[in-house]
């Protein structure tokens, strides 16, 4: 008797002890040691998720190229804003790259109603237009954080009209009451925040306003660093995201010692940063004007436009498409005749090795 | 068959109700459970982990001023996080390690905000320090009634000194009820996380460093001390008081095993000096390291390198330049 009540004492703590794991990985998670021996400078990586999502991040083949030369497209096409300049044959090279990129569904009429070119009546292709001058600005004025590998349509639609990872304005469910139980916009459970109680929506005040990031004392004593522990929690939720979208542990660009400190940091750091400030400015130059052209269903819930943060590009990956670089491919991508700039050779072939950062250190 | 007894108690000791030494007179109105009506009843799953006997209880003035003030807590904090998810049940329980109640921000100051801008925080924990404090002062008395020493209550007293750090003298000092952290099973926690990243990695703080020191020893040594004293049960090294006053062989036995092992031993009375400094330490360093923050120090981790305390190790990443700190870029 005594036995079978103590096996059912051990099973149900088994079984409590099972649920309680039910939330983690399993076992083995493979580590990348990055920084110096012995500072928890590493890449933590679960093998089976990724790869779950390796074919996620493949790059779709280039549209077979064309030769130079030939008529430009404004002179065969009417209302050609941004491509004119483009050889007819590289224009429409370009028309259907990004048909697969965007709407390879939906095809052409997606943007061109009834095969009048000419005509914006679509909205789509008001938003299209100002999405392609939206990638040339990232293309030749953000290399600080795109490189020379470039982003193209696909980076972030991936064959969808709307890309997957868009953000809108989140003030978070308000309770009915006005007298008790303020959320303060935070304390639910929200995949932006990784499930932590964090505030749910640190894109509004960064990503759009450029509210202060840094809250970390600067100085050793106290020298006025006014920034607030509820402070560090919007920056937390941020950094929060931007590990969630990469795929990566905060040491990818933090020195283990001090988040703050820029000695030590990775060179990802830095990148990084000109990755916010790029968000910030695409949202607010692209993005926001477009709130007008956009019909009622596509807005969000509080009215704000559909904006970009580092997962509409990233999706997971520490580089969008592992750092394939498709936008090479593409002169209408970088500008009025801007040749594409030469791209060093993109991530070794085998996404296995380029999915994840090399060079390990000692 | 084996029998597997390591774990829990195997002997039921099921004696008649066993209503305590005699008292003054006068203090058996107080106690629940000693007369003839009210007796102490035994649980059987109680004595599997302890005494079986429940009972008798003492019913004093502090400890009902500290229940009724600990359930005002509760109580204010339960709602508040019932009509954060529109009093729906379900979602109460589904949300509930999400939910919290926040302190005010820190644009109100020390000054008392609206209820729901913080007010009830204020409240809450108001009522939640007196239960707090009104069970300390239960502690201490009950332990004077009885004749025993007063260590329970001080010991309590040092967890009670952490928790009004992390509450209310840190607060108090940086000038707002925002520094204080909020009720809520996961917010606390994103608050510890926060707070470190705020004050410059707190595992450079010294005095965290001590807690975190005497946190691990007082598991550690509660493990030496509960395993020696299971280890000598088999000859009644669990009569620890006995053992004090006439060393037998377990007692003998158990001294000899550390001895051996490591040269040493802790007396039968001494190691329990020993649990018990570790414990009171553990929080007493703890809220003294979190007073400092923010108050006499910003950033730990400059701190520990201004005073040689952070290693620095060799560069193995290319020199990363602080993009805010340099001209021409896109802010």
């Amino acid at each position: 008797m005594i036995m079978s009540g103590m096996h059912k004492l051990l099973f149900s703590g088994a079984l409590a002890a099972l649920t309680l794991l039910a939330g983690c990985e399993r076992p083995p998670i493979e580590s990348v040691q990055r920084g110096y021996r012995g500072t928890a400078m590493v890449g933590v990586y679960n093998p089976r998720t990724l790869e779950v999502q390796a074919p996620k991040h493949q790059a779709p083949e280039a549209v077979p190229a064309v030769p130079a030369g030939g008529p430009a497209a404004s002179t065969v096409y009417k209302n050609v804003q941004v491509l004119g300049d483009l050889s007819l044959a590289e224009f429409t090279r370009t028309m259907v790259a990004i048909t697969q990129w965007v709407a390879p569904e939906q095809g052409c009429a997606y943007c061109h109603a009834g095969g009048n070119f000419e005509a914006d009546d679509l909205y789509t292709k008001v938003v299209a237009r100002k999405m392609l001058q939206m990638t040339r600005t990232v293309n030749t004025s953000w290399k600080s954080h795109v490189a020379d590998t470039g982003v193209t349509c696909y980076t972030c639609h991936r064959g969808n009209p709307v890309p997957e990872n868009i953000w809108f304005t989140d003030s978070g469910p308000t309770a009915r009451s006005r007298h008790m139980g303020d959320r303060a916009g935070q304390n639910f459970p929200s995949k932006v925040t990784a499930y932590a109680s964090l505030p749910v929506d640190p894109f509004t005040p960064f990503l759009k306003e450029a509210k202060e990031i840094r809250v970390y004392g600067t100085t050793a004593l106290p020298e006025g660093n006014m920034q607030s522990i509820k402070q560090a929690e919007w920056t937390y939720s941020l950094m929060t995201h931007m590990s969630d979208a990469l795929g990566v542990n905060c040491t990818y660009c933090h020195n283990s010692q001090s988040f703050g400190s820029w000695e030590g940091s990775t060179p990802q750091r830095a990148t990084a940063w000109h990755g916010i400030r790029m968000a910030r400015s695409l949202n607010n130059t692209y993005m926001e004007p477009l709130t007008a052209n956009f019909p009622k269903e596509r807005l969000g819930p509080e009215g704000d436009v559909a904006k970009a943060n580092c997962a509409t590009c990233h999706q997971g990956a520490y580089k969008p498409l592992y750092g394939a670089a498709m936008a090479k491919d593409y002169p209408a991508l970088y500008g009025a005749g801007a040749t594409a700039a030469a791209a060093p050779a993109a991530m070794p072939a085998a996404v296995a090795k380029a999915r994840k950062p090399a060079a390990p250190a000692k | 068959m084996i029998e597997y007894q390591n774990i829990f108690t195997q002997v039921q000791v099921h004696a008649p109700a066993y209503v305590g030494t005699p008292m003054k007179p006068g203090l058996g109105s107080r106690l629940w459970g000693v007369t003839s009506e009210q007796k102490p009843w035994h649980i059987h799953l109680l004595g599997r982990i302890g005494d079986a006997q429940v009972g008798p209880i003492y019913l004093g003035g502090y400890g009902i001023a500290s229940i009724i003030c600990g359930i005002i807590a509760i109580q204010i904090m339960g709602w508040n996080m019932l009509a954060s998810v529109d009093f729906s049940p379900i979602e109460m329980i589904k949300q509930l390690p999400w939910l919290a109640l926040e302190p005010p921000s820190p644009a109100w100051g020390l000054s008392i905000p609206p209820l729901n801008e913080g007010g009830w925080w204020l409240m809450a924990g108001f009522f939640l320090t007196l239960s707090i404090l009104l069970w300390w002062a239960r502690m201490y008395r009950r332990a004077r009634a009885l004749g025993m020493g007063t260590h329970i209550a001080w010991a309590f007293a040092s967890a009670i000194w952490l928790y009004l750090v992390l509450g209310f003298f840190r607060p108090l000092l940086m000038g707002n009820w925002g520094e204080a952290v909020p009720f809520g099973i996961f917010p606390h926690l994103d608050w510890t996380a926060a707070f470190s990243i705020r004050y410059g990695n707190l595992f450079y703080n010294p005095f965290h460093m001590l807690s975190i020191a005497f946190l691990y020893g007082s598991a550690l040594v509660f493990a030496m001390h509960a395993a020696t004293i299971l280890a000598v049960s088999r000859f009644g090294g669990e009569r620890e008081l006995e053992q004090i006053v006439d060393r037998g062989t377990a007692s003998e036995r158990a001294a000899l095993f550390w001895r051996w092992t490591m040269g040493f031993n802790a007396t039968m009375e001494s190691i329990h000096r020993w649990a018990w400094w570790f414990a009171v330490l553990t929080p007493l360093t703890g809220g003294i390291g979190i007073l400092l923050t923010g108050t006499v120090v910003d950033n730990w981790y400059l701190w520990a390198v201004k005073h040689g305390v952070a290693p620095s190790y060799p560069q193995v990443f290319p020199p990363v330049l602080d993009p805010a700190a340099m001209t021409g870029v896109a802010q």
